[in-house]
């Protein structure tokens, strides 16, 4: 039984010390040696890692991962979009995963140069995008059992959504309209192609703002042309404006019925756009805020960093 | 030879000898500390044995990342004393001939009309930075010359307002680029050396060292400009061919600058006066000592700008500004005093 059990320990420890090798965004097969050290350089890809059960080998973060609370207490290596290959070095890390476009562009040729095993994270804005991140972080730390659990509460989530959007069927399907606040200088409207659209489209509202693509300014007559049933907003970014009022101030939104009524989403950045695990609940959030709820409905899950 | 003109020679190469001290051993400061620790005194067993992380880490990232700040720095500074010299204007910075902009344009049509570009931009979008600058440059060129004869405050204002036309279409671009595209787009605008590695160094290095080469020379009639352009003409310079080579040189240098570290701004206006103010006007000295000057200001600053908040980084123009304006105020509180008395 001793032997047995020896056997079982002495094969679960090799098991674990084997390298992982892992399909990356480029579709090349890199080979992880050891995930002692992680650093992790986009926000999702860090709140996939600690859902993983892997965030106490987390030595680094970049300044998108506040999520969940207990990354905060970790050295941030910058923005994603500028960031420097020696000060990621210096907290010696044996892993590094980022989204494929960090910055500078050289930045991952030269962790590799320096010995470091990097997996670009592939980022895509849809459902299928989602399970494919968890599945690639999953695979990159040795943790697949724990990948298809996360992959099947994400389903889980969407199926109950789906539930709720069946019983919804008298209502008509709303229009939403996105805005992008920092500021009240600064409105954005996003479009086809955004994540938070493919995350309004995934909660089954119709996205008001045509041919936008991505995120463009759009003026006050066409967010009046647009006439939304409801505005989805970032939650820092209504904070930007003023909170519920200022956002009615802003030209063109009283003219709508979304500010008319005052129907207004508003929703962390991370948890709406970022297509991780809470991908499904994010999704159901706004189902609920957008259906369910009249007046400024404030979505779940603080996250402050 | 009076002893006048004997104490400042000797004073202009005091100086300068000073300066190209101070280089090596910026450029050793700086390749000494970073965000990653590496004992000083260990650094040459290190380069000796070339075995582990550490290695890595000083020749494939630091050292780049320390010859490009000098190379930049050098090159702005050397064409900001040479465009000063020929505007006879102390305010002229080597965004004048609208090269800057020029790059920032290139780049710009890179990045927003060219999407999709994502492998590529690790060489064809700084390609594009230069070219989009030395066409610029040659636009305010052809405006400003009239039967092969340029007016320099003609050059001037062609280069202020092919500026202005430059910063209107990128503008156009900007409220057309989407997130992703705008962060590109920052770093033309603040600079930085955070991409710095030794295929980059290679490909500068040929149109760099042609513009020193070429701008060095002008040393001369610099000089002889200082009076205006008719003595400078009754002197035996031959005006048209100098001012040619002034533009297209500093273009050629700034067009390197820029396409490999983006707009790092405030070393191509400043070290041209520091030296001023360290040692005197002569071109003979200021265009090396200039030179020498912007290099190392550009070294210590990239040092503060990747070692101040480690592990993160500060956009390098900023800690350029912080550093160089300060001590710049000092030199010319200085300078103040000694023309009172």
């Amino acid at each position: 039984m001793r032997g047995l059990l020896g056997a079982a320990f002495l094969a679960l420890g090799l098991g674990l010390a084997q390298p992982f090798t892992v399909k990356d965004a480029r579709g090349q097969t890199v080979t992880v040696r050891s995930i002692e050290r992680i650093v992790s350089l986009n926000g999702v890809t860090t709140e996939i890692l600690f859902a993983l059960g892997v965030g106490d080998k987390v030595v680094g973060r970049d300044t998108s991962s506040y999520y969940p609370a207990a990354v905060n207490r970790l050295p941030t290596v910058g923005y994603q979009f500028q960031l420097n290959a020696e000060g990621i070095l210096a907290l010696k890390p044996t892993l590094v995963l980022g989204r494929e476009d960090a910055k500078p562009p050289q930045i991952f040729d030269q962790l590799t140069a320096a010995g470091v095993t990097v997996v670009r994270v592939p980022d895509k804005p849809t459902l299928e995008g989602a399970k494919e991140k968890i599945r690639t972080i999953a695979l990159a730390v040795g943790q697949v059992e724990r990948g298809e659990a996360l992959v099947r509460a994400l389903e889980r989530d969407l199926l109950l959504l789906r539930s709720k959007q069946r019983q919804a069927t008298a209502k008509r399907t709303l229009r939403g309209l996105f805005l992008y606040l920092r500021g009240t200088q600064v409105t954005y409207v996003c479009g086809e192609g955004s994540n938070p659209v493919g995350m309004m489209e995934l909660a089954g509202i119709a996205n008001a703002a045509k041919g936008i693509k991505d995120c463009a300014q759009m003026t006050a007559e066409a967010v009046v042309a647009a006439q939304p049933d409801v505005i989805v907003v970032f939650t820092k970014g209504l904070e930007s404006v003023g909170g519920l009022e200022g956002l009615r101030k802003l030209p063109g939104v009283m003219q709508t019925p979304a500010g008319q009524a005052g129907r207004v989403v508003a929703i962390d950045d991370l948890y709406l756009g970022g297509f991780g695990p809470r991908a499904g609940r994010a999704a159901l959030d706004l189902f609920i805020g957008a259906y369910e709820r009249q007046g400024l409905y404030i979505a779940g899950e603080p996250a402050q960093p | 030879m009076s002893s006048l003109r004997l104490h400042r020679s000797l004073r202009y190469r005091q100086r300068l000898l000073a300066l190209a001290l101070l280089l090596p051993f910026s450029l050793l400061l700086a390749a000494g500390i970073g965000a990653y620790f590496i004992p000083p005194l260990e650094i040459p067993r290190i380069l000796w044995e070339k075995a582990d992380q550490a290695y890595a880490v000083l020749v494939s990232i630091r050292l780049p990342r320390v010859v490009l700040a000098a190379a930049v720095g050098a090159l702005l500074a050397l064409s900001g004393a040479a465009l000063q010299g020929l505007f006879r204007n102390p305010l002229a910075d080597p965004g004048l001939i609208g090269v800057t902009s020029g790059a920032g344009l290139g780049a710009a049509i890179f990045i927003v009309l060219l999407p999709g570009a994502g492998a590529l931009q690790v060489f064809a979008l700084p390609l594009m930075a230069f070219i989009g600058g030395l066409l610029t440059t040659l636009l305010v060129w052809r405006l400003a010359s009239s039967g092969g004869r340029v007016q320099v405050l003609t050059l001037l204002l062609a280069g202020i307002a092919l500026n202005a036309a430059v910063g209107a279409l990128i503008g156009l671009l900007i409220s057309r680029a989407s997130d992703e595209q705008l962060r590109s787009l920052t770093f033309w605008t603040l600079g930085g050396y955070g991409g710095a590695t030794w295929p980059t160094l290679l490909a500068m290095a040929p149109t760099g060292l042609v513009a020193v080469w070429g701008l060095m020379r002008l040393a001369r009639p610099l000089n002889a400009l200082v009076l205006g352009e008719q003595e400078a003409f009754h002197l035996g310079v031959d005006l048209e061919p100098f001012k040619r080579q002034a533009v297209a040189f500093s273009a050629l240098a700034v067009g390197t600058a820029v396409a490999a570290a983006g707009g790092v701004g405030f070393i191509g206006l400043v070290a041209p006066h520091l030296f001023r103010l360290l040692a005197g006007p002569d071109h003979r000295y200021l265009l090396p000592g200039a030179t020498l000057l912007g290099a190392t200001l550009s070294v210590l600053a990239d040092l503060v700008a990747r070692t101040a908040v480690a592990p993160a980084e500060l956009p390098v123009g900023v800690v350029t500004s912080l550093l160089g304006a300060p001590f710049f105020i000092w030199l010319l509180l200085r300078h103040k005093r000694e023309v009172a008395r």
